[in-house]
């Protein structure tokens, strides 16, 4: 019905105005609704993105408490200009947490990619197709965990008294039991090992589509001239999977400055003895705001990672755009 | 692709090109091992969770039930109605937010994807700049919390998630890519309006897009648990996650009346409260539908990521 409304009114108008005002008239006539179609999303835009944006200038200021409203208590705090990030800098936390972040996420990316594309080119190898699906489903299950899930999966190995480590593996070398939650040297092993469990399946999904869309006539012709499966796969499959491989890594790249925090603040319980080797921006953030109450060092460190992030996340991209101006996000 | 050549040619081929049947069993045996590391750990939980507690305590976790018992799951029983209402809150944040979510980011993801719309470039801007650019924690704590006091409701756990940069361009991307321009003119022709063209043409034509934001959506909200972490007391709302993050730090949350409870344990310190065992039980709880539908989702989910994020 309304449609309906809205065609005959189209015909109708035009007539009835000056020539200039039409074409104004028929812009909103045709495209008004598309401004209506956006309205909904643009409002959670607003409340959920670029308020909060605004709002991170409470970095620069000295943020009170005294009204119940946060429009009000942004406004009535005091400038203190970069007072909080040089307090944030003078700490040994600042290097300490961007030293975490940075290298657990370059663990992280490295192994992903290459056990990613193995398992890939492993699964593209089999003989069996339905086996190889079998396993593709099975990998793909830790994938679809919560980190709460992940944190009660690793807690049952983990548990200092009663867990399969302590109680199992480690007798079983003769080594001693070990305090995995107050220890922090093992960490920088069990977050990667937990990480590429949880996603790997994903990475090899993906790297096993691009592989199974080379033309098998780049092999047939390699086999006619006596090329070797392993010969293969470095002169056919890697390289024609490379825009997709350099792609996914930038894309990771572009938020090395960003940590997963579910699995650095569930996994490790957020131990506090554990904080020099798992203590990661976001969960600094959150330990900082929640907990301690900390406002100023932690928004700053908030905005610090938001500032880098956005420039490697730019920078990234502009590389990508270079690749393949298909798979860039903007 | 190589279905309609002839199968004795395919046959040969993989005869002939295909890897040694020594290698072949090591990728098995390699594969199984691995598939076998991927499900250990549930079954792992899931058969303490069968286990008797004393047994348990005294001899740690083990892959198979020393002494079995349902302990765990009589003890969740006798106290089901957290549990329940925990589901309840899932599912209705799971089913609502992800039709709303879908919905509004299909109604956004159009118009910028029409290149005859004037002012596509500055709204698909701001799209992506939300990508770029996160505020971080704490504004965004506080204009939740301070500016639109919606801590302990059932829409703080939705609405950050309803619109979501990278799904809104993966929406774009779908239709500028696969909808025939010419399908659109001619639907035009015939007289369709915007929105007709849109709902009877353009949106049918785009299920496999919708079907896979709409699973990543579902197993976004499902799987939340920070949003709750951030705005939720336990008086309020709690998700599965939610609660099965509460018990793995306090066993006392699986109950509907902690401080009761606490009560009980210290009048009567012999009681021999099966905390480890129906801690898992309440893992079982909460991983189960998941488990069961995976392999569905999976399916599109796979369809989605080929599709959609890599153009491979």
């Amino acid at each position: 019905m309304e449609m309906e409304q809205a065609t005959q009114a189209a015909v109708e108008r035009p007539n009835s105005r000056k020539k200039t005002k039409t074409l104004n008239q028929s812009y909103w006539q045709k495209y008004g609704i598309f401004y209506l179609m956006m309205a909904p999303a643009l409002v959670v835009l607003i409340v959920n993105n670029y308020i909060p944006m605004v709002g991170s200038l409470i970095a620069f200021k000295n943020m009170t408490y005294a009204s119940p409203s946060f429009f009000q208590n942004f406004m009535d705090s005091p400038w203190v200009g970069w007072d909080n990030f040089k307090y944030m800098f003078t700490s040994s936390d600042a290097w300490n947490i961007t030293r975490n972040t940075i290298l657990y996420n370059a663990v992280f990316i490295v192994l992903n990619l290459i056990v990613g594309v193995a398992f890939a080119l492993m699964f593209n190898a089999m003989r069996n197709r339905r086996l190889a699906k079998l396993h593709q489903t099975l990998m793909f299950l830790p994938y679809f965990l919560s980190m709460i899930i992940l944190s009660y999966l690793v807690y049952a190995f983990l548990n200092p008294d009663i867990g399969i480590l302590n109680k199992f593996i480690l007798p079983w070398f003769g080594a001693q039991p070990i305090d995995w939650f107050s220890d922090p040297k093992w960490w920088p092993i069990i977050l990667p090992l937990v990480n590429t469990w949880k996603g790997i399946g994903y990475y090899a999904v993906i790297y096993l589509a691009a592989i199974i869309g080379i033309d098998n006539e780049y092999y047939e012709a390699a086999h006619m001239d006596g090329a070797t499966k392993w010969k293969q796969v470095w002169s056919i499959t890697i390289p024609l999977i490379r825009p997709v491989l350099i792609i996914m890594t930038l894309l990771q790249i572009g938020r090395i400055f960003y940590a997963d925090f579910g699995l650095f603040f569930q996994v490790t319980r957020n131990a506090g003895a554990l904080y020099d080797t798992t203590l990661v921006i976001d969960t600094y953030v959150y330990q900082g705001f929640m907990v301690t109450g900390d406002i100023g060092m932690s928004s700053a460190a908030g905005l610090y990672q938001a500032v880098i992030g956005f420039i490697l996340v730019l920078t990234a991209n502009l590389i990508v755009r270079r690749i393949s101006r298909d798979d860039a996000l903007f | 692709m190589t279905t309609a050549t002839a199968p004795a040619v395919k046959k040969k081929r993989f005869a002939a090109n295909e890897i040694s049947s020594g290698a072949n069993t090591a990728i098995n045996v390699f594969f199984w091992v691995y598939s076998i590391l991927c499900v250990l750990p549930l079954i792992l939980v899931v058969a303490v969770s069968f286990s008797d507690e004393r047994a348990v305590s005294l001899n740690g976790y083990k892959l198979w039930p020393e002494k079995f018992s349902l302990g765990a799951y009589d003890f969740l029983l006798s106290d089901w109605k957290p549990i329940v209402e925990s589901y309840g809150v899932s599912i209705f944040v799971t089913v609502i937010g992800t039709i709303v979510s879908l919905t509004i980011m299909t109604l956004y993801a159009y118009p910028i994807s029409r290149r005859d719309f004037k002012h596509r470039n500055v709204f698909s801007f701001i799209i992506f700049f939300t990508i770029l650019f996160n505020s971080g924690l704490v504004p965004f704590y506080l204009v939740y919390k301070q500016g639109l006091h919606l801590q302990n409701t059932l829409l703080v756990l939705m609405l950050p998630l309803f619109v979501q940069g990278f799904f809104v361009i993966l929406i774009r991307t779908f239709f500028s890519n696969s909808i025939p321009p010419a399908l659109m003119e001619s639907a035009k022709i015939d007289g369709a309006g915007e929105l007709r063209t849109f709902f009877q043409i353009v949106l049918p034509l785009s299920l496999p897009v919708l079907a896979s934001v709409g699973l990543l959506s579902t197993l976004n909200y499902w799987n939340d648990w920070f949003l709750s972490l951030l705005f939720i007391s336990p008086d309020g709302p709690m998700s599965i996650q939610f609660r099965m993050y509460k018990t793995l730090l306090d066993i006392a949350y699986l109950s509907s009346n902690s401080q009761a409870y606490s009560a009980i344990m210290q009048a009567n310190p012999n009681f021999q409260m099966p905390s480890e065992t129906a801690r898992m039980a309440m893992a079982v709880v909460g991983i189960g539908p998941i488990i069961f539908i995976y392999p569905f989702f999976q399916r599109y989910f796979i369809q989605g990521l080929t599709v959609g994020a890599v153009k491979g």
